[in-house]
């Protein structure tokens, strides 16, 4: 399961979507909205989704980590919208036998999530300034592209 | 000419001023439109730092553009 979600995010409620009484390991990752990147003070993001492919395509990355590892149950959750600092923007959830295979898997879904997903973020920095990440080109500040 | 509709989202959606368009063009694949559309809108992120996907699909730059297509430019991805 993968989804895009414009409401925040329960990691209680989707946690009970991994019960299984085979599991003997559950591990999961939360990515937090920081209160800085590459030295700049942030004070809020914006996430925004190519829904329909970032949906497709987050499906395949479960497929491709149910096929990989020997899971039970699996589930990646992101946030799109305005979120403050300290509020949950990703969720992954793994269950499986052994916990190996749950490191790996939850590893393995961030990682091709953050690379591959249409989704997009853009900093709110204290200053007033805001960037999309990764967009920057010659000339702009950093790895970040500035608008004032 | 075909009739493409585009979507832009992210950097390239402030860029732009909207969220949709549909656009009569001569560009034959996205990467053509990309830069028809770059050099009328100022984009300043250069063709080879987009992705394209077609009617839903990531599709290769050098794919052949039909009547009524979605295309959508997909700039760096940033999720997490």
């Amino acid at each position: 399961m993968f989804q895009i979600s414009s409401s925040p995010l329960d990691p209680a409620a989707l946690r009970r979507a991994l019960l299984d009484p085979r599991a003997g390991a559950c591990a999961t990752f939360e990515g937090w909205v920081r209160d800085h990147n590459e030295s700049r003070s942030v004070r809020a993001l914006e996430y925004e989704a190519f829904g329909e492919l970032a949906e497709r395509e987050g499906a395949r990355i479960v497929a491709e980590a149910r096929a990989k590892f020997d899971l039970l149950a699996i589930a990646c959750i992101h946030r799109v919208g305005a979120l403050a600092l300290g509020e949950l923007a990703v969720w992954v959830g793994v269950s499986a036998a052994h916990r190996g295979a749950a490191f790996d898997a939850c590893r393995y879904v961030i990682d091709e999530t953050k690379a591959r997903v249409p989704i997009w973020k853009k900093e709110h920095y204290a200053d007033g300034a805001t960037a999309w990440i990764n967009c920057a080109t010659r000339g702009d500040h950093a790895s970040i592209a500035i608008s004032p | 000419m075909p009739s493409i509709s585009i979507r832009y989202f992210a950097i390239l959606r402030e860029q732009r001023g909207l969220g949709r368009e549909q656009l009569a063009t001569a560009a034959a694949t996205p990467e053509a439109l990309y830069e028809e559309l770059r050099a009328r809108h100022g984009f300043t992120l250069p063709a080879d730092r987009v992705r394209a996907a077609i009617n839903g699909e990531f599709a290769p730059s050098t794919a052949v553009l039909r009547e009524g297509d979605e295309v959508v430019f997909i700039p760096p991805v940033a999720g997490g």
